[in-house]
């Protein structure tokens, strides 16, 4: 169908042109470097704080009840804000404040946006793992004398983040891909490098080099996010069993 | 003889509904005293109670003869000084069994990790479970899962026992292993209260025997008296419904 089509022959020379491909692609592979560096570093800012957003929501003593709303406002309002909205608000609102201090490095905005926007949804995913780690557990901890929240440290936590490691794998994947997002504040990542390549030579293949980049990367987690799932399932049969 | 654990008038409501209405009990020293009574009687929320993990709504819980039950008392202290062991084991899954044993010991008690090991090993090896200290719980036959409980709740050595129906979740073969253990317990000395539904159990470990019946002990004595003799309506009926099912 596709090759077939009327335009086949034109689209296939602007995307897909062989020699544009070799042109671009090492520009695009060292500028997708920037987006793995961000990925990993992000991606690990994004573990910790989400795990102490959603600790904060799991508080019980009365006297924590601050930090309890402040963790709900936060979840609901990042959760309700589009990502590339909050990418703008942070890389284009915050310089223009010309607060002295504050960086104003779009990459260390546009960082810190998907960072609050990712950690409201792993928040909440972690959230659903602490709930669904029964309170005998919590108990049996109680019960041989630790306090509450060594019960979470060494008990509840360690069993609550084994259940979520799939659906977290999945905002793993979410957030590579969101890196790209960074484009819109000029941050020369493999998807600008790409639409630079592509206004130069009026030919749109380096997009595709990128595309096919992200892919390189997306699917083998996914393979590794199948894996787990799937071992997962086994090891939950056994229990029944 | 010494209380190590007093009642006196607890009570206890979920809702609308008092589970609890008014228990008085005395467990001495070395003693075993043995709670029985239908599901839904209160044994577990009793036991709970005991151990600070619920909330009474009235009365007093002396252990030592310290009010345990005051607001100023801090919970956490109080469970370091008891060991309960629950009727679906609960043991740590993310954990090895020698790991279960010493978690309370190390992170309650601030033993250095060694020492809380070795004793961890120790006691394994005391109660059979010799072997399977790298072993995590789910590779565990139902009754060693038990003793490794029992275990746990032992390792920091506790004034008193609180076993909630501890061999209910088991399969029959696998009852006898868990009972021998409390009976070796019994003999050391270990002062314990069992809410059990094991009579014949109970009548050989127990030194009192309290039949629980609507949030009320309504009716006491020794296992032999109560077991072959009982003198209330409600605890005949039990006990002949409890029969049809074992043999004393």
């Amino acid at each position: 169908m596709i090759v077939t089509s009327p335009g086949w022959t034109s689209v296939r020379e602007s995307f897909f042109s062989w020699y544009w491909f070799r042109h671009s692609f090492s520009d695009v592979l060292s500028a997708f470097w920037l987006d793995v560096k961000m990925f990993l570093i992000l991606e690990a800012i994004v573990l910790v704080f989400a795990l102490l957003v959603a600790l904060c929501r799991n508080s019980r003593a009365p006297a924590l009840f601050p930090l309890r709303l402040v963790a709900t406002v936060y979840t609901d309002l990042f959760r309700g804000i589009p990502t590339i909205l909050l990418i703008f608000l942070f890389g284009f609102g915050i310089p223009g404040l010309a607060i002295k201090g504050v960086p104003t490095d779009p990459l260390v905005l546009g960082g810190a946006a998907l960072v609050l926007s990712y950690s409201a949804y792993v928040a909440e995913v972690y959230r659903a793992g602490i709930d669904s780690v029964h309170t005998a557990q919590t108990a049996a901890a109680l019960a041989v004398g630790l306090t509450r929240g060594q019960a979470m440290r060494y008990v509840v936590v360690p069993q609550a983040v084994r259940r979520v490691v799939p659906p977290l794998l999945n905002d793993f994947i979410s957030l590579q891909k969101d890196v790209a997002l960074l484009s819109i504040l000029g941050v020369i990542e493999a998807l600008r490098q790409a639409e630079i390549d592509q206004g130069l030579n009026f030919n749109s293949t380096p997009l595709v080099a990128a595309a096919l980049l992200y892919i390189c990367v997306t699917v083998p987690l996914a393979r590794v996010l199948d894996h787990m799932q799937a071992r997962a399932r086994r090891r939950q049969q056994a229990v029944m069993v | 003889m010494t209380a190590v654990l007093e009642l006196r008038g607890v009570t206890k409501s979920y809702g609308d509904r008092q589970v609890l209405k008014g228990i008085d009990l005395t467990v001495n020293e070395h003693n075993a005293v043995a709670l029985i009574g239908a599901s839904g009687s209160g044994k577990s929320t009793l036991l709970r109670c005991i151990d600070l993990l619920e909330d009474i709504d009235d009365g007093d819980v002396l252990l030592d003869g310290e009010v345990i039950t005051d607001p100023s008392v801090d919970p956490i202290k109080i469970r370091r000084r008891l060991g309960l062991v629950f009727q679906a084991f609960n043991l740590f899954p993310n954990m090895t069994i020698a790991e279960n044993v010493a978690l309370g010991p190390r992170r309650a008690h601030r033993e250095p990790k060694d020492e809380a090991l070795a004793r961890a090993h120790e006691l394994l090896e005391r109660f059979g479970l010799e072997g399977r200290e790298r072993d995590y719980p789910d590779r565990l036959s139902g009754g060693q899962q038990q003793r490794v409980a029992i275990v746990r709740a032992l390792a920091t050595n506790p004034r008193a026992l609180l076993l909630d129906e501890v061999t209910s979740a088991l399969d029959p073969e696998l009852v006898g292993e868990v009972l021998a253990v409390i009976r070796d317990l019994k003999r050391d000395g270990m002062t314990m209260v069992i809410a059990t539904h094991e009579m014949a159990f109970a009548r050989d470990v127990a030194d009192e025997v309290c039949f629980l019946h609507e949030g009320l002990i309504a009716e006491r004595g020794s296992a032999e008296q109560i077991l072959t003799d009982p003198q209330r309506p409600e605890t005949q009926r039990f006990l002949r419904r409890i029969l049809e099912t074992q043999r004393l």
